[in-house]
């Protein structure tokens, strides 16, 4: 067990899809969080084999279809994750249903004997994404059968360097070193055994690792179980802030009480694309101490988001009511939810007869979990369980058979019902697997119909495939809020007070505090795989001893410094995380085998004199050389030798010596 | 620092369950119930004894309700909004979504068919309930500075829990109702093993231990089967929530598995609506109903009916669920009347009923006719059937539940004061815990739990955590090694003044005292004899000495007379010297030497010892000195 601290940042992320990737070392313990995938990566992939171009490969222009990769998808994960020996990883914290996409990796892997936690709403989320992905993948292999018998031929060196660059770069990463990280999809054996593996635990509720580590998952407000978490070690806090959103409107907004005056807060975001558009906006504040509620209930930023979902409900109608279908391929959960709930409430939809169809193995088992889940949802849908109402709209949607879901584009019932125009919502955003590929073909030079895109998704590369030269679909490209924005780190750091704030490096200079309060707050930061060694903190760690013990001491009071001290000895248990001495009944209070000790270098004349007292009489020989003596003349005669560490008593008999030292 | 424990309400009884606990100065309000059997003041409990002031919010840091029921939350829209506490009150999701149900329904109760003033509107209903802040099972919630509080599992009905509240070092648990054997629909109650001082547990069944659940629930469906199998009717008075859901599943089942078509009615009380929540509530019922739900929801009865007052004189069989439960008033009183004159109806009565009520008549004896009031007789001819499967838990539950936390004292409330002395005996006997059932306004005072806060240093916390494993040895098969990991901290506490104490290891002392270290040493220089053979001349002549001065023979000479010493063995031998611990014994080659006390006057057949030594070791010392003196030295001879 030790006080230091260690941390490692392995991936700073992509925002949603692919959270970032921490190594954390404290208390001796090393843990991991979230292990995500880079979904994202996935447009490297041709969506089909064959069919575009005439196979003339050119690693020069803009990429099209043919400079895809076409070959059964690997997918990426954090490449730097590898060189980790997993047997030395004692836990695993999971902090948001994407950050465990990569997670069965691991738990498969020999020697992985971590304790895994999650919250349980993250875990069945989790759970349900990992399906959808493994069964998508699944149809995409079995509609193009591929030869999976050999070593993938896009991974060797000639054929990388063929491709255009940006391509190389999704693939190998900037520095080139990512090869490694990619994989052939785990299988849903896989997926199931990972998630019976690991701790799923209640809305704050608290856990201890080796009973030494209290960790506590508080909700972040990025998505349903998706938190923040909390460890304390010895009587040490460090809060672990990850992709949050303050008030958010599906899940349980962020919980920042818990989150309040702890010795280490480490921020795990880094700066990126949907940060760049606020930047400019303002980082200065004024310089009164920013309010919880206001930071955290925004209205202003609350109502940009509710407009912005009502324009694109409004673009929605509008491509319907021309005859066009919409095509929304989102895997946000969120924004889903939130859509729906839009439409819902939206005249012109619900007047029309447009059908929504939500496809995806998992879309049937999502929409009915998220209306069992309560504890996980934001206050407003709390008040509907409340009232007696179902949380979410959906409900009654699918009731009134306006909303379907269906697990496959080619499930017969779906083809049985198919209406056109129609909406659909359907994963994948990458537009590689699933429904989107072929719906896309499908709408793609229809002027009425609309595709609804999330920004930060490189629209070149995930629309190389369909010829854009025909692409007459409307495109509406929408960017939604997955984590806090920049203006508002500063205030938040301000709110929660920590005494050691560590941020991405990404994050220097954006963040300052004009707060005279708030510099009492120390920054640091930490680059990518760079192991970054925080400060050790001066204050030492806390101990409970218990009263019986207590009472067993046998105080000695030393005069000069007024120092009281004690010996003390009992048996030491980790109680929640904060090491307690309780009394060892078997033992003796006071224990001969342990060495008295002595301090200070004794003052002669005042020994002589307490001698003196017991009836010891003795002469000091020798004024200021050293050693100074004392000679004892009554009872018997002996010798005391001081020097300035060390004192030799010298006398014939066992009585005497004891009486003087 | 210390617990104080008054009991409103449930002391020495069931009903109005009402007790505030104050921990080190915080003070928790658990639940805040209604006396079912009364209508007078004796129906709330006494608040008046919290605050004489009727100030409840400053009096009080929070109100727990465990669940439900209305002898758990019965009193609390009156307490909120007609006392005015304003402060926060704490339950889980589904006591928050359901409580008002129970409310909303005994109000009407009161109000339609007693025609009583109200105690409380419908308003006061709902502006109390948006006071309440929901919890989830295990969330640790922060009340100010040092009140920490977590809900588990209880079993019992839908989002029941059992509260642990903590304030600094002195926990308690507040058990409410709890269950310990999983029923239809709830899983059994779930608790950490916590270091407790108070235990405070509900005693229902104190002395009841009962046999399966199976059996019992058999009997009910073959009662009910055999009933309308004959063309009779089924009344099962219960309340809105809870026992009707679970007895309604087990209906649904049975009903599908014999494929009967009896019609199965919900009373208007019982609205569809009930089970709405325990849909979106699922979450909170047992794991087998949870998995289920993926392909049907196990809420959605398939055979159940809304049934209309019109219908109750209608011919045929059917079965029926009204409230209230316990038959006290309203629509259960009402179907009741009608049914219970004729010989082919069944009418199923709860485990326990409060004093007062129909159903408590019906369960004492069998009477035939039942006074309601001066002008009303009913004539008693049906059957009764008394379920006796119970959402409390039984005695042996109880038990296991003590033993299980081992607190250091236990409060019993919520039972029958007979059964819970039999209860509290049985606890002192074999669990040794001290236990205590206080009547109605009685407080019990117990000491608390505090721990000593210090500061440890890093070398001493490193210190006392590596492991110190002791091998003990091979053992069963199944368990083959058995090692014990035996902890031992030492080190020295040290106060400056009345500053928080702080723990260090015992060398980091002289930096903090900033003075060094003292060695305290002993000397003695004692002369020895040396055989008259080899008495010391220096070198012996002629020979080089196979060391100076012949120092090493001498010692192997010391080693020798040492040789029944017990520590003979653990003695080392260097060059002109023995070591045994810290004592180090060689031979003294100086003429003047400060340890040698007295005579210093060399003598030939003397050869002198200079002994150093610690504290620690002035036995061993003073032994080795004594076997030492009495030695006689001699030098081995030299070729001479
Ligand atoms: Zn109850
Ligand atoms: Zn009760
Ligand atoms: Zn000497």
């Amino acid at each position: 067990m030790t006080t230091v601290m260690e941390l490692t940042c392995l991936s700073r992320g992509k925002g949603y899809y692919s959270p970032p990737c921490h190594v954390l070392r404290l208390g001796g313990f090393t843990l991991l969080v979230d292990c995500p995938l880079d979904l994202s990566s996935l447009s490297v992939f041709a969506p089909v084999p064959g069919g575009f171009g005439n196979g003339d490969r050119s690693a020069e222009g803009p990429v099209d279809a043919t400079g895809l990769i076409r070959a059964e998808p690997w997918y990426k994960t954090v490449a730097t994750l590898h060189l980790w020996d997993v047997s030395s990883i004692d836990v695993v914290l999971i902090s948001s249903p994407m950050g465990m996409l990569g997670l069965p990796f691991l738990t498969r892997a020999d020697g992985f004997s971590a304790k895994v936690y999650v919250t349980e709403a993250a875990a069945k989320l989790g759970l349900l994404a990992m399906n959808d992905l493994v069964l998508q993948h699944r149809e995409f292999r079995e509609f193009y059968s591929f030869d999976d018998s050999r070593f993938p031929r896009w991974m060797e060196w000639e054929e990388l360097e063929c491709l255009s660059p940006p391509l190389k770069e999704t693939i190998l990463g900037v520095e080139g070193i990512e090869l490694g990280g990619w994989m052939p999809l785990y299988s849903a054996a896989d997926a199931e055994d990972c998630v019976k593996k690991v701790q799923k635990l209640r809305y704050a509720e608290e856990t201890c690792y080796n009973g030494t580590l209290m960790m506590k998952a508080l909700s972040s407000g990025s998505e349903i179980g998706a938190c923040n978490w909390t460890i304390e070690w010895i009587g040490r806090t460090v809060a672990l802030v990850t992709g949050s959103i303050f008030s958010s409107g599906h899940a349980l907004g962020f919980d920042c009480q818990a989150l309040q005056s702890k010795d280490v807060l480490v921020y795990s975001e880094s700066l990126s694309i949907d940060h760049v558009g606020s930047t400019e906006d303002d980082i200065t504040h004024d310089s009164s101490p920013p309010r919880l509620d206001s930071l955290v209930d925004d209205a202003s930023a609350r109502s940009e988001e509710e407009e912005r979902l009502n324009f694109i409900c409004s673009c929605i109608t509008r491509a319907t009511e021309a005859g066009g279908s919409v095509l929304i391929p989102i895997g946000r959960l969120g924004i889903i939810l939130q859509l729906l709930e839009q439409l819902s409430v939206c005249s012109e939809f619900t007047s029309s007869k447009v059908p929504m169809y939500i496809i995806s193995p998992a879309a049937a088992e999502t929409l009915a979990y998220t209306n069992v889940i309560p504890e996980w949802v934001c206050k407003q849908r709390q008040e509907k369980l409340f009232s007696g109402e179902p949380l979410f709209a959906h409900q009654e949607l699918v009731k009134g058979g306006r909303l379907r879901a269906y697990p496959a584009l080619y499930s017969p019932e779906l083809l049985r019902n198919w209406q056109e125009p129609c909406i659909v919502f359907c994963p994948h955003w990458s537009l590689r697997l699933g429904p989107a590929v072929p719906l896309l073909r499908r709408w793609h030079s229809d002027p009425n119909s609309l595709l609804v895109t999330e920004e930060g998704v490189d629209a070149q590369i995930a629309l190389a495939p369909f010829n854009i030269a025909e692409m007459k679909m409307k495109v509406l490209r929408y960017s939604f809020l997955s984590r806090i924005e920049l203006k508002k780190i500063t205030p938040l750091l301000e709110i929660l007070q920590p005494k050691l704030a560590v941020l991405p490096e990404d994050l220097k200079e954006k963040v300052l505090f004009l707060n005279t309060s708030s510099t009492s707050i120390s920054l640091a930061y930490y680059s990518l795989n760079e192991t970054f060694r925080l400060p050790s903190s001066k204050d030492s760690s806390k101990i409970d001893i218990s009263s019986d013990l207590v009472s067993q001491f046998q105080w000695k009071i030393l005069k000069e410094s007024n120092f009281s001290i004690s010996r003390l000895k009992g048996n030491l248990v980790m109680r929640n995380g904060r090491p307690l001495i309780l009394s060892r009944d078997e033992l003796p209070p006071s224990d001969n085998n342990i060495p008295l000790m002595h301090f200070g270098t004794p003052d002669l004349p005042r020994l002589l004199a307490r001698l003196t007292e017991m009836g010891i009489r003795g002469t000091i020989q020798g004024e200021s050389e050293c050693p100074r003596i004392v000679l004892i003349d009554y009872p018997e005669k002996a010798v005391i030798e001081v020097r300035k560490n060390s004192s030799c008593i010298s006398a014939p008999s066992e009585r005497l010596r004891c009486t003087i030292s | 620092m210390a617990i104080e424990c008054l009991v409103l309400g449930a002391g020495q009884e069931v009903g109005k369950s009402c007790v505030v606990v104050t921990i080190n100065g915080r003070r928790i309000m658990f639940d805040c119930g209604m006396h079912m059997g009364y209508l007078d003041r004796r129906r709330y409990p006494d608040f008046s004894r919290i605050s004489p002031s009727g100030d409840f919010t400053a009096a009080l840091d929070c109100i727990i309700i465990t669940h439900f029921h209305l002898d758990h939350v019965g009193a609390l829209p009156y307490f909120t909004e007609v006392c005015g506490y304003s402060g926060p009150i704490y339950m889980t999701y589904p006591t928050k979504a359901l409580s008002p149900l129970m409310l909303e329904d005994y109000r009407r109760v009161m109000v339609e068919r007693r025609g009583e003033e109200e105690q409380f509107t419908s308003e006061h209903i709902a502006s109390c309930m948006k006071k309440v802040v929901p919890v989830d099972l295990k969330q640790t919630v922060q009340i100010g500075s040092d009140l920490f509080i977590r809900a588990y599992y209880a079993g019992h009905v839908l989002g029941a829990a059992m509260f642990h509240a903590k304030v600094g070092d002195a926990a308690i648990v507040y058990t409410g109702d709890y269950n310990m054997t999983p029923d239809r629909h709830l899983g059994a109650a779930q608790i950490d093993r916590l270091q407790l001082d108070l235990l405070i547990t509900e005693s229902t069944y104190a002395t009841t231990v009962r046999d399966s659940r199976y059996t019992r629930e058999r009997e009910f469906l073959t009662a009910v089967h055999k009933c309308v199998e004959g063309g009779g009717k089924v009344l099962i008075p219960t309340f809105a929530l809870g026992r009707a859901q679970e007895l309604c599943m087990l209906l649904d089942d049975y009903w599908e598995r014999m494929n009967l078509k009896v019609p199965v009615y919900f009373s208007a009380g019982l609205t569809i609506q009930a089970n709405m929540y325990y849909k979106m509530l699922i979450n909170w019922t047992s794991q087998k109903v949870k998995e289920s739900y993926a392909t049907r929801n196990p809420f959605d009865f398939k055979n159940v009916r809304n049934f209309d007052r019109s219908m109750i004189n209608d011919p045929g069989p059917c079965v029926l669920f009204a409230t209230p439960g316990m038959i006290s008033g309203g629509f259960s009183l009402e179907v009741f009347k009608n049914w219970a004159p004729s010989e082919s109806n069944l009418v199923t009565l709860p485990g326990y009923c409060v004093a007062g009520t129909v159903g408590h008549k019906l369960m004492s004896g069998k009477p035939t006719k039942i006074d309601l009031d001066k002008d009303t007789q009913i004539d008693v001819r049906c059957q009764i059937h008394q379920l006796s499967f119970s959402p409390h838990t039984d005695a042996k539950g109880i038990m296991d539940l003590v033993k299980f936390l081992s607190p250091k004292h236990v409060v019993l409330v919520h039972g029958e004061k007979p059964k819970m002395a039999t209860l509290k005996g049985k606890i002192e006997a074999e669990l040794g815990i001290s236990c205590y059932y206080p009547a109605n306004n009685e407080m019990v005072t117990l000491p608390s739990t505090h721990f000593i806060k210090a500061s440890a240093s890093d070398v001493f916390v490193r210190s006392s955590l590596c492991p110190n494993l002791q091998f003990l040895g091979k053992n069963t098969d199944d368990n083959p090694w058995q090692f014990k990991d035996d902890r031992v901290s030492q080190g020295v506490c040290v106060m400056k003044g009345n500053e928080e104490g702080r723990v260090i290891h015992q060398g980091e002392l002289s930096s903090l005292l900033r003075q060094e270290a003292h060695d305290v040493k002993f000397a003695f220089c004692f002369p020895v004899q040396l055989s008259s053979e080899n008495r010391w001349t220096g070198h012996p002549p002629g020979e080089t000495p196979p060391c100076p001065s012949g120092t090493c023979s001498l010692v192997l000479s010391l080693l020798a007379g040492l040789s029944s010493s017990p520590v003979q063995e653990k003695i080392q031998v260097g060059e002109a010297s023995l070591q045994v611990e810290s004592v180090r014994a060689s031979i003294c080659a100086r003429e003047q030497c400060p340890y040698r006390v007295g005579d210093s006057q060399r003598k030939p057949e003397l050869v002198y010892v200079c002994c150093e030594w610690t504290s620690k070791d002035s036995e061993l010392a003073w032994d080795v000195i004594s076997r030492m003196k009495s030695v006689v030295l001699t030098l081995p001879c030299s070729d001479s």
